[in-house]
């Protein structure tokens, strides 16, 4: 016996389909929705600015054969940075730039009172050596790998005054203590730079903000310190770093390219 | 087959019938609204980096003077040895700003510049001509010796070993109402001639005082 057709369910009783971005079957439970929050949230970004293909393009990115631990050293260089940036910071919190005695007591008691100021204070110290010798040895990789060739000259560039910014920061910081040894050094290296023909004494001038170490000197010198290179530093390395994922990064000059197959001379 | 494309519009107004419009218009309509956006966005940049530049750079030119600081009676000073005293350089920011100068009389037997009421006393700053480290006097050789980087200077304060490229900077000195005032610094060249004052590291000798020139800020 045939079997008769259905008759038609009205529209209201029919299953709903599941609205979209759910999972069919069981609901889930809340520790599953959990454990999706981070993931929902990234999407709820991504779907309005659109980022994670600029992140994949700036991250996931071909590198050539033979990349090696030296080609860190860049990385490692801005982890420098910020942990400079970072403790400097902090830092700043407890800092008083006050040449008549204060920057000396300020930093006397981050160093004996404040509470873990040694360790943040003995970062930010031991850390700027530890920053000039990366970028040291960050621009000896670039030079003796050949990487600043076309078309990475500008980005050499950039480098460069990536590592006079940083040599102005330790120059500059040097002063902050405010002791016997950061007077002398401020003084002679002031004198350093006024020893340039024509603009140098002008230059020693605008360093001292006047013609002796004055009471401006310090303000001076920590205002150049925690707000001018800084900010010009974090400009400069978002520019490198753009030119790095623009451009990529260079085999090591011991590898050799392997030819277009139509440019090999036959061998018979 | 492409799409066809409308043609362009002329950019000049009397193309296209808009009142007001000329013969031989070399600045249209747009040219002139960008170029007056531009123009203001400039002049807004200028009137706050302008000034902001000129508050950092003004120290260049504003002339700081200390006047005289009296540091003694003329009995204190005899005209074979040098006396220290401190002068303060920086108000207001106490060991920070004080220097010290040494002092003795004139003795014409070694002194051949001629005697004006301003050298009746030789101050002679203790800051190094090489990079600004400070010089002490050293009686029993009669030297000026700096511990940085071995400059040596003799009793005249003319250099005699060592790097710095002339001597010692020198101070005005009066007498005042009975007591020794010292007054502004000046620095002089191999052969004891005065110039305005110059900081450490700038030769005086030939063309090192055009190449290092005075500064307003303490110019004399």
């Amino acid at each position: 016996m045939p079997k008769l057709p259905a008759p038609p369910i009205p529209p209201k009783f029919l299953p709903q389909p599941p609205p979209p971005g759910t999972q069919r079957g069981r609901p889930r439970t809340p520790l599953e929705k959990g454990a999706e929050a981070g993931k929902s949230a990234v999407d709820w970004i991504d779907e309005r600015t659109s980022l994670s293909g600029g992140v994949r393009w700036l991250l996931f990115r071909k590198v050539p054969r033979g990349t090696n631990w030296f080609y860190t050293l860049g990385s490692a260089t801005m982890i420098a940075f910020l942990s400079q940036a970072v403790t400097g910071v902090f830092l700043a919190m407890y800092y008083r730039p006050d040449a008549a005695g204060g920057a000396y007591e300020s930093v006397r008691n981050i160093t004996n009172n404040v509470f873990l100021g040694q360790f943040v204070r003995g970062m930010h110290k031991w850390g700027s050596t530890v920053m000039v010798i990366l970028v040291f040895l960050h621009m000896g990789r670039t030079f003796f790998f050949g990487a600043y060739k076309y078309p990475r000259e500008l980005n050499w560039v950039i480098g460069v005054v990536l590592l006079i910014l940083t040599m102005t920061m330790s120059f500059t910081g040097y002063l902050l203590p405010l002791d016997q040894r950061s007077y002398w050094a401020t003084i002679v290296g002031v004198n350093i730079n006024g020893t340039g023909p024509l603009l140098g004494p002008f230059l020693s001038d605008f360093l001292r903000g006047g013609p002796e170490f004055n009471s401006t000197t310090l303000s001076r010198f920590y205002s150049i310190h925690m707000l001018l290179v800084p900010g010009a530093i974090a400009a400069m390395l978002g520019a490198h770093l753009y030119l790095v994922a623009k451009l990529g990064t260079t085999a090591p000059p011991w590898l050799r390219g392997k030819p277009e197959r139509e440019l090999v001379e036959e061998q018979l | 087959m492409a799409p066809t494309r409308r043609p362009s519009k002329s950019k000049y107004t009397a193309d296209r019938g808009i009142p007001g419009a000329f013969e031989g218009e070399t600045v249209t309509r747009r040219r002139f609204m960008t170029g007056t956006v531009h123009g203001a966005g400039a002049l807004m940049t200028m009137g706050f980096a302008l000034p902001a530049l000129a508050f950092a750079i003004g120290p260049i030119f504003s002339n700081v003077s200390l006047g005289w600081q009296t540091i003694g009676y003329p009995d204190d000073f005899p005209d074979n040895n040098y006396t220290p005293a401190v002068i303060t350089t920086s108000p207001g920011i106490g060991e920070a700003g004080k220097s010290t100068v040494f002092i003795r009389a004139r003795n014409p037997a070694i002194d051949t510049t001629p005697p004006t009421q301003y050298n009746r006393w030789i101050a002679i700053t203790s800051r190094c001509a090489h990079l600004g480290c400070p010089v002490r006097w050293v009686p029993a050789s009669e030297r000026f010796i700096c511990p940085c980087h071995g400059g040596v200077y003799d009793l005249q304060g003319v250099r005699v070993g060592g790097p710095p490229p002339r001597p010692l900077d020198r101070f005005f000195t009066r007498l005042h109402e009975g007591l020794v005032q010292v007054g502004p610094r000046y620095s002089v060249n191999s052969e004891l001639r005065a110039f305005s004052p110059r900081d450490p590291g700038e030769p005086l000798d030939g063309i090192g005082q055009y190449l290092y020139p005075s500064r307003p800020s303490v110019r004399i």
